[in-house]
């Protein structure tokens, strides 16, 4: 009975996960403009989704930005990591409290306070794009920290001291003694920030150009508006995410567990 | 042997000026258009007449009421969930644990569209039920953010401890009050932290449900979209106090807990 309800539980709490994002993939394969009315199949969505140069220039808009701004997070939080690791104690104390802020903030603060530093205060142009890539490496550069950091500690650290006396240099035993040892937090640090660049809506509409749409602000108008073809096109779009997000999960889990049997 | 320790530390440097310049000065700068007015100079009119009208009053309470509502359905649904994945039947089965946080990864204003199609589909108009459609897609789009820090917490969880209390004689449900509850309470703190604040100010889940209504979030949005830069950095230092409040009350806590961890 317990094990029972307990699977019942399971199985009801990812019924409401996944139901919504389930059946709306099915009705991207539809030429149906609403949810319950069947109708036949087409591809008409997933054409308009990569025929309109609205929505094309969009979804490459975005995946440019979270590439650069998940670049530059993971250097800065990187290079952030190893040296507040080696600093002196009250000196890591000052920079971790200051990487917490973004980490417990709200976006919605982050976002109204990069925007009034650079547009109210220093009057920088949205147009250049720096507001939004400098906003939301604030919000991922912290994250790319704390995943960093973990592996430093884990590290042995005897190894790098071996390293320079067997005559590496310290920038040569950084990079071939230190790095290789934090690649896995360098790399999950990466994700993570690719995964809350793509995901972010507020600090993208406080500081973005006008012309430029990110999928979250460009999802948010669409559903103020009522063009049929576009709405559908983004239900295609949520398709094929859903599908990468899933083949990328199953090929980390899979990686993971080989390197477990190694 | 100095010279070698010099260069690792410097690395710091870059990452401590970009906080200090993007992290750090930006609330300075909140903080100063949140005490000044038009003119510069400085006042509390801001803050006075966010305190003193019933307007803003009520969207704080509204807000609240909301960020309530959604923790609470958050931790009622995925405390069990977290249970089962931790210590029951799906035993720290790899699958299930990355069903439930795959959500995480999709953009969440596309899931907030799937779940909008489908409620449209069931109540035909969602303007009918603006509360219960806002709650709804609050839990739906914040669920696996409570899952996660509930499942480590029980994970850590020593399977013994539960043992011992059934073989003194506890019964399950003495188990689960006595041991169980009060030893997940750090995962229960994070994972509300991490709903409670959020839903507080995210106010594009109540703008694709046509709810109308404020929260702290959408002050900000139309403070921002009418250029009053002043009264949106009131609205914003409010909600930061809110945030330190909570941060170190949680913080406080799973300190105290991790002392006693130790102590035992």
């Amino acid at each position: 009975m317990k094990k029972i309800l307990s699977s019942f539980w399971i199985y009801l709490v990812l019924l409401f996960l996944y139901a919504p994002i389930l059946i709306l993939t099915v009705y991207s394969f539809t030429d149906s403009a609403m949810i319950g009315k069947i109708r036949r199949f087409s591809l008409h969505n997933y054409i308009t989704l990569f025929t309109t140069p609205e929505l094309l220039h969009m979804i490459f808009g975005t995946c440019i930005l979270a590439l650069v701004v998940a670049a530059t997070s993971t250097i800065l939080g990187t290079m952030g990591a190893i040296g507040a690791f080696y600093s002196k104690k009250t000196t890591r104390g000052v920079i971790e409290l200051a990487n917490q802020i973004p980490v417990v903030n709200a976006d919605v603060v982050t976002g109204f306070s990069t925007c009034i530093l650079m547009i109210a205060f220093f009057r920088i142009r949205k147009e250049t794009y720096l507001p939004l890539v400098i906003g939301q490496t604030a919000l991922c550069a912290p994250f790319v920290y704390l995943s960093v950091l973990p592996r430093l500690k884990q590290m042995d650290h005897q190894l790098y001291e071996a390293a320079l006396d067997l005559g590496c240099t310290p920038s040569q035993a950084l990079i071939k003694v230190i790095l290789p040892q934090i690649v896995p937090g360098i790399v999950s640090g990466f994700m993570t920030a690719i995964t809350l660049s793509l995901d972010d809506y507020f600090i993208a509409t406080y500081t973005k150009p006008a012309t430029f749409d990110t999928i979250s602000t460009y999802v948010v108008n669409a559903t103020r508006g009522s063009q049929t073809a576009i709405k559908t096109a983004l239900w295609a779009l949520s398709a094929i995410i859903f599908a990468v997000v899933t083949l990328v999960v199953i090929g980390m889990n899979y990686d993971t567990e080989k390197l477990k049997k190694k | 042997m100095k010279k070698n320790f010099f260069s690792r530390k410097q690395l710091a440097v870059p990452y401590a000026v970009f906080l200090l310049l993007f992290v750090i000065i930006p609330l300075l700068v909140l903080i100063y258009f949140g005490f000044t007015d038009e003119n510069g100079t400085v006042s509390f009119a801001n803050f006075l007449s966010f305190f003193q009208s019933g307007k803003t009053i009520g969207t704080l309470l509204y807000s609240i009421v909301i960020a309530l509502f959604t923790t609470i359905f958050c931790l009622l649904l995925a405390y069990p969930a977290a249970f089962i994945l931790a210590k029951g039947k799906f035993k720290k089965n790899q699958a299930f644990i990355m069903l439930f946080v795959l959500p995480m990864w999709i953009n969440f204003t596309l899931r907030i569209t799937a779940l909008k199609e489908i409620l449209t589909l069931l109540e035909g108009n969602l303007a009918y039920h603006p509360f219960f459609n806002t709650i709804l897609c609050m839990v739906y789009d914040f669920l696996p953010f409570m899952i996660l820090p509930l499942y480590q917490a029980l994970c850590k969880l020593d399977n013994n401890l539960i043992e011992a209390a059934l073989d003194l004689g506890a019964s399950e449900f003495q188990v689960f009050y006595k041991v169980v509850l009060p030893l997940s309470v750090p995962g229960i703190i994070s994972g509300v932290t991490m709903v409670f604040l959020p839903s507080m100010t995210n106010y594009v889940v109540l703008d694709m449900v046509y709810n109308s209504t404020y929260i702290m979030g959408s002050l900000i949005g139309s403070y921002f979209s009418s250029y009053d830069w002043h009264n949106g950095s009131v609205i914003s230092v409010i909600l930061l106090l809110m945030i330190c409040a909570v941060t170190l009350f949680s913080e406080r806590f799973t300190k105290s807990e991790q002392e006693i961890e130790k102590g035992l």
